[in-house]
């Protein structure tokens, strides 16, 4: 079964007068089973708007959205799949574990116990063990949003939806936090929409990069990024960054998203 | 550990800063006194600074040895002291039930706001109106409306109607408060711990509990100390204004009317009164210890 099926979905925010923002049109798009999928373009080509979309935060003025064969309002009272923004997001009133369970509290049946196990089983899957009892606002920006992905990873989630979650942080914690993100995949064999700006983090985690456009916001090319399992990635690591497989990627994505700016027309590859 | 000596800073430094303001109070009545004329400055026919005479400005020692003497000539009166203690006593007791009837029903006024958009737009300005109207005219009025209220054998008493004036007073910041702390988690950068409820899929009212209640914490504690204010002077003022017994606002006006033959004996309810003050504000900060889970700072 697809993890998401968007097909000929639009959304046109209306401003109050006139026409209004044509946020996307007609935008088509399927996650596999497990796939991790990015979507990259420059800002305002509808990139949050599409994830909203999937995630049910918002709804499509045209087409449809599914998500494991159910509606996405459906999957989404369900709970079918885990989010984290850009914005760690967490509560500061909670601890750093009571954080994590939240998701677990607020629906399901899992006991004090068995919630407290299940946190702290994520807390080390993200390396912050040690770190369960502090307040967010003792961890640094980093380690908030490796306990948002945790939160995220609560449910254990078949599909995880992701915008720009890296977007606030430096380089090095950047690329440390996308292997850890290829290990969880490795893990969790979770499916992934992968919101980013950066051309080399879509290309570093994806099986497959999605490019689109602004004015209106549509897909202009679907990239494929063969270069192994996400357990394999994370154990070349470096290596990997380097080799001429990832940069030819690297440019094509590249070329892709320059002619998306100048030959709006041009077709899905 | 300097996060703990400076959260201990924190506690004493408000304690040390209040008693030097009281000094610096005090050294400032004294210091007027002895530079200003017992007449006052008058420029031409118009008096620019008050009188310092000892009616007018009682010394502070006077003060404190008329608090030690006796409240009347009657053989077996208290000591005014005493008897401003009681009277505080009183005066809290009313002013806190005033506090907590106004604190309920203004959560419950910002609750029904937040809930019901529609609700807001209806009761805000009423909200706003409500605290135009003056005190002096409605504290008669709420009087006259308890004394005919007859429920079962339930028995409306004056100190009540007190309360509820008080707490008419209270209601209002805790309402406005609540609510601006209530709706802040949508203003909050693009919403983002709303959409993460939304995205779990539960209603309301968990939102409510788990967000929106929480996040109004560090907008509520101002409001409530607000209210504790309020809460006292509507009291005193209410006490006056409906002529209630046993209370500070009575006692103010009867040794008022006395003040020429006994000008010290009026600062005693007056010193009272700054007592009830401290001691609302105290308790505030007590639920504030309480509540100080809540008031971290806001983090990404
Ligand atoms: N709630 C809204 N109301 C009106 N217009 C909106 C709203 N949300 C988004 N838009 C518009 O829709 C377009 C796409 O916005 P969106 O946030 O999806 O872009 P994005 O690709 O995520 O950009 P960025 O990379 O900057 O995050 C923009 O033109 C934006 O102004
Ligand atoms: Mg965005």
């Amino acid at each position: 079964m697809t993890a998401v099926v968007v097909s000929g979905a639009g959304r046109v925010f209306d401003g109050g007068s006139g026409a209004g923002t044509v946020a996307l049109a007609d935008v088509d798009l399927t996650v596999g089973e497990g796939e991790l999928v990015s979507l990259i373009g420059p800002s305002g080509c509808g990139k949050s708007t599409l994830l909203r979309l999937i995630a049910d935060l918002d709804a499509p003025t045209s087409g449809s959205v599914t998500v494991f064969g159910k509606p996405a309002d459906r999957a989404r009272e369900d709970q079918d799949y885990g989010i984290a923004f850009q914005q760690a997001g967490l509560l500061p009133w909670r601890s750093v574990r009571a954080n994590v369970e939240l998701p677990l509290q607020l629906r399901g049946r899992a006991g004090r116990a068995e919630r407290a196990a299940r946190a702290a089983e994520l807390l080390a899957l993200v390396g912050l063990a040690d770190f369960a009892d502090h307040r967010p606002d003792q961890l640094s920006g980093g380690m908030q949003q490796r306990v948002a992905i945790a939160r995220a990873l609560a449910r254990s989630p078949r599909l995880l939806l992701m915008d720009e979650p890296f977007g606030a942080l430096d380089e090095m914690t950047r690329e440390r936090l996308q292997d850890e993100l290829l290990r969880i995949r490795a893990s969790t064999g979770a499916a992934v929409v992968f919101v980013t700006h950066s051309i080399a983090e879509a290309v570093y985690l994806s099986d497959r990069v999605v490019v689109m456009s602004p004015r209106p916001g549509r897909v202009v090319a679907t990239l494929d990024v063969p270069l192994g399992g996400p357990a394999d990635r994370a154990a070349r690591g470096i290596e990997l960054r380097e080799d001429p497989a990832y940069f030819e990627r690297v440019s094509a994505v590249r070329e892709a998203l320059h002619s998306g700016d100048t030959a709006p027309d041009r077709v899905p590859s | 550990m300097s996060r703990r000596w400076q959260r201990s800073g924190k506690r004493i430094g408000p304690a040390l800063a209040g008693a030097a303001g009281v000094l610096a109070l005090a050294a400032a009545w004294e210091a007027y006194k002895a530079l200003v004329p017992d007449d006052g400055w008058v420029l031409g026919e118009v008096r620019v600074l008050p009188r310092t005479s000892d009616v007018a400005m009682p010394h502070l020692w006077d003060m404190a040895a008329r608090a030690a003497e006796p409240l009347t000539s009657a053989p077996d009166s208290p000591p005014l002291w005493l008897a401003t203690l009681q009277g505080a006593g009183f005066t809290l007791g009313v002013s806190a039930v005033g506090w907590v009837t106004g604190v309920v029903f203004g959560l419950l006024v910002a609750v029904l706001m937040a809930r019901f958009v529609p609700a807001r737009a209806g009761l805000l300005p009423w909200v706003v109106l409500s605290q135009t109207v003056p005190l002096i005219a409605i504290a008669p009025l709420v009087k006259r409306w308890g004394a005919q209220l007859e429920i079962g054998t339930f028995d409306w008493q004056d100190w009540m109607s007190v309360a509820v004036i008080a707490s008419y007073l209270a209601f209002f910041p805790v309402s406005v408060g609540a609510l601006r702390g209530f709706t802040s988690p949508d203003a909050a950068a693009d919403g983002v711990r709303l959409d993460l409820f939304r995205a779990y899929g539960v209603g309301w009212w968990t939102t409510f509990w788990r967000l929106r209640a929480p996040s109004s914490v560090p907008y509520l504690l101002p409001a409530l100390r607000l209210a504790a204010a309020n809460a006292v002077v509507g009291t005193v003022v209410a006490e006056v204004s409906t002529g209630l017994r046993g209370g500070l606002g009575r006692m103010i006006v009867e040794f008022g009317a006395s003040a020429s033959a006994d000008p010290a004996k009026q600062w005693s309810p007056i010193a009272g009164a700054v007592l009830v003050g401290l001691a609302a504000t105290g308790l505030v900060a007590l639920v504030a210890l309480g509540l100080r889970r809540y008031r971290v700072e806001e983090t990404a």
